[in-house]
C-alpha cells in the first residue's frame, strides 16, 4: 500500500541525496579502477563537493562502488557485504570487468559478471573509466537513490 | 591474555581484498598470518589460450598500478625468444614511460602512507602532485592507467612532445624536493609514527629474499637497473638510494629519493632521445624455446618466464612479482609491534595483491 510521504520522509529523502556515503569493494580487479576511484576523492576531481564521503563500513553506506570481475574467492564476501548494506542502496559497477568480465571473461576462477550476484543500478564502462566518468556514474546513482526512498514511518511500505 | 584479531578481506585500512590475522598479547602483535588469493584470476592459464599480441593486453591487466611493468617484461621475454632488439628510440620511450610509472606509483604510495598515518593534508598534496604525472602519461600514451605503450619489438606510440614532459618532470622534481621530502623526513608526526617501527634487518632481508625498496631500506644495495642494466639504463647516470636502518621511515626515504632519481633519469633520457624508427613489428608465431626477462619494477624485481612449442600461443608463462617475495617479510616486521602500527607496517612494503594473486 502506497503512503503519501510525510514531511519527515521528504526531509530524509532530501538529506540522503545530499550526503550519500560510499563503500568501495574490489572483487578481484586489477587496481586500475580502484586508483581511479581514489583519484575521485582527491583535489582535482573532489567527489566530496557532492557531499559524498568514503565510508569504511558497509552498514553505514548508501552507495556500493564495485570493481573487478568477481572472482570465486570474493563472491561470498561480496554477497555478505551487499546484505549488510541497509536499504535503500544503489550499486555502481566501476569498469568493464563487473559488466562483462573484460579480458578475464573465460577464466575458470572468475564467476562474474556482477549482475549474477547483486542487482546493478549504474554501469560505468571503461578499462579503467576516467575519474570524470566515475563521478558521473555516482551522480546518476544519487538520482536513483533519491527515487528509491524510503521506508515510510507510518505504514512500513516503500513509496 | 592472547587473542586473535582478523582483519579483512574487506577493511577500511586495506585497499585490496586480503586477510590478515594478528595474534596479539595486549597491545603487542606476537604473530601474523596472511591469507591471499582473493584476486586470483588465473591469468597465467588464460595466457596459454591467447596469442602473443592478445597476451600484451592481458598482462597489462595483471596490475593497474604497474601495468607498464608487466607488458614491458612480457615484451622483453618475447623479444629474447625471438632474438630481436627494439630500435633505440623505442628503448628510450620505454624507459621514460617506465620511470614516469615509478614516479606515479611511489607518489601514490606516499599518499596512501600519509592517509594511514592520518595526515590528510599530505595525502591530498601527494595526490595533487600525482595528477601532474598522470597528465604526462596521458599526453604520451593517451591513457591514464593502462598505457598500452609496449609492443613486441617497439612501442605503439611515439613521444611527440618532449618539451611538455621535460617541463612537467621538472615541476614534479621541485615539488618532491621542496615539499614531500622535507615533510616526510622532518615532520614530528611522521617521525614519531615511523622511526624505529617495523624494523627489518639486513640479515633478515637477505635471508627472506626481499627485493626493491624494501631491501634497499634494509641496507641491501640491489637494483637491477644498475646490477644488470636492460634497455638503455647503462647510458643514464643515476644513483641507487640505500638506507641502513630498515624501519618504515627508511622505506619512506628510499622511495622519496628514488622519485628524485627517476625525475633525473627522465630528464637525461629526454635530452638523449634519438630520432628514428620506434614501431614494433608484427610477429604471429613464436619460435620453439624458452626465454626469461626481469626488470626493476617500482616494488622490486619482476620476473617473466615464457615457453613456446612453436605455435601462436605460449605453452607456459610464469609471472613472479616483487610483492610475492616481500610479503612474507611483513611477518618479521609485525612481530612485537603495537597493534596500531600494523596497518602502516604492512603498507610500508607497498604490497600489491592483484600482482601477487594474478
Amino acid at each position: 500500500m502506497d503512503v503519501k510521504p510525510s514531511l519527515f520522509d521528504r526531509l530524509v529523502r532530501y538529506a540522503r541525496g545530499r550526503s550519500p556515503w560510499l563503500f568501495h569493494l574490489n572483487c578481484g580487479g586489477c587496481n586500475g579502477c580502484d586508483i581511479e576511484f581514489l583519484a575521485c576523492l582527491t583535489p582535482r576531481y573532489d567527489v566530496e563537493q557532492l557531499g559524498i564521503r568514503l565510508e569504511g563500513s558497509p552498514r553505514h553506506a548508501d552507495i556500493l562502488c564495485i570493481s573487478g570481475p568477481v572472482t570465486r574467492n570474493t563472491q561470498a564476501a561480496l554477497q555478505t557485504i551487499y546484505a549488510q548494506t541497509p536499504a535503500p542502496k544503489v550499486v555502481v559497477a566501476i569498469g568493464s570487468c563487473p559488466a562483462s568480465g573484460n579480458v578475464f571473461a573465460d577464466s575458470p576462477s572468475v564467476v562474474g559478471p556482477l549482475e549474477n550476484f547483486v542487482p546493478v543500478d549504474v554501469y560505468v564502462p571503461g578499462c579503467p573509466p576516467r575519474p570524470d566518468a566515475i563521478l558521473e556514474g555516482i551522480v546518476h546513482a544519487i538520482e536513483i537513490l533519491k527515487a528509491k526512498v524510503v521506508r515510510s514511518a507510518e505504514g512500513g511500505t516503500y513509496v | 591474555m592472547s587473542y586473535t584479531i582478523p582483519i579483512g578481506p574487506y577493511h577500511p585500512a586495506l585497499e585490496e581484498p586480503y586477510k590478515l590475522e594478528l595474534e596479539c598479547e595486549g597491545e603487542r602483535v606476537r604473530a601474523a598470518h596472511l591469507q591471499i588469493g582473493f584476486n586470483f584470476r588465473a591469468i597465467e592459464l588464460l595466457a596459454q589460450s591467447r596469442n602473443v599480441i592478445q597476451n600484451i593486453a592481458l598482462f597489462e591487466r595483471v596490475c593497474g598500478i604497474c601495468s607498464n611493468v608487466h607488458t614491458l617484461t612480457y615484451c622483453l621475454a618475447v623479444e629474447n625468444l625471438l632474438g630481436i632488439e627494439p630500435p633505440l628510440r623505442a628503448q628510450y620511450i620505454r624507459v621514460i614511460v617506465a620511470e614516469l610509472e615509478r614516479l606515479h606509483s611511489h607518489i601514490l604510495w606516499a599518499g596512501a602512507a600519509a592517509h594511514i598515518l592520518g595526515f590528510q593534508t599530505l595525502f591530498m598534496t601527494c595526490f595533487r602532485l600525482r595528477e601532474i604525472v598522470m597528465d604526462l602519461l596521458e599526453s604520451i600514451s593517451g591513457n591514464r592507467v593502462n598505457y598500452a605503450m609496449n609492443a613486441v619489438g617497439g612501442v605503439n606510440r611515439d613521444l611527440t612532445d618532449p618539451r611538455t614532459v621535460q617541463e612537467g618532470v621538472h615541476q614534479i622534481r621541485r615539488a618532491v624536493e621542496e615539499q614531500l621530502i622535507p615533510v616526510f623526513t622532518t615532520d614530528p608526526t611522521v617521525r614519531a609514527r615511523c622511526a624505529g617501527v617495523g624494523v627489518l634487518t639486513k640479515e633478515e632481508a637477505l635471508a627472506w629474499g626481499a627485493v626493491g625498496p624494501t631491501a634497499r631500506a634494509s641496507g641491501v644495495a640491489q637494483d637491477l637497473r644498475q646490477a644488470q642494466p636492460y634497455l638503455i639504463y647503462d647510458r643514464l647516470d643515476f644513483s641507487v638510494p640505500v638506507q641502513e636502518s630498515g624501519d618504515v621511515l627508511a622505506r619512506i626515504i628510499v622511495r622519496a629519493l628514488e622519485m628524485v632519481e627517476s625525475c633525473l633519469m627522465i630528464e637525461q633520457a629526454l635530452d638523449q632521445l634519438p630520432s628514428g624508427e620506434w614501431r614494433g613489428q608484427l610477429f604471429v608465431e613464436l619460435p620453439p624455446g624458452e626465454a626469461v626477462a626481469r626488470i626493476e619494477a617500482p616494488r622490486g624485481e619482476v620476473f617473466y618466464y615464457l615457453a613456446s612449442d612453436g605455435g601462436e600461443k605460449p605453452v607456459r608463462v610464469k609471472v613472479r612479482t616483487p610483492s610475492f617475495v616481500n610479503m612474507p617479510t611483513v611477518r618479521l616486521m609485525l612481530k612485537d609491534a603495537t597493534l596500531a602500527d600494523a596497518p602502516l607496517i604492512q603498507a610500508s612494503i607497498d604490497p600489491c595483491y592483484s600482482c601477487t594473486d594474478r
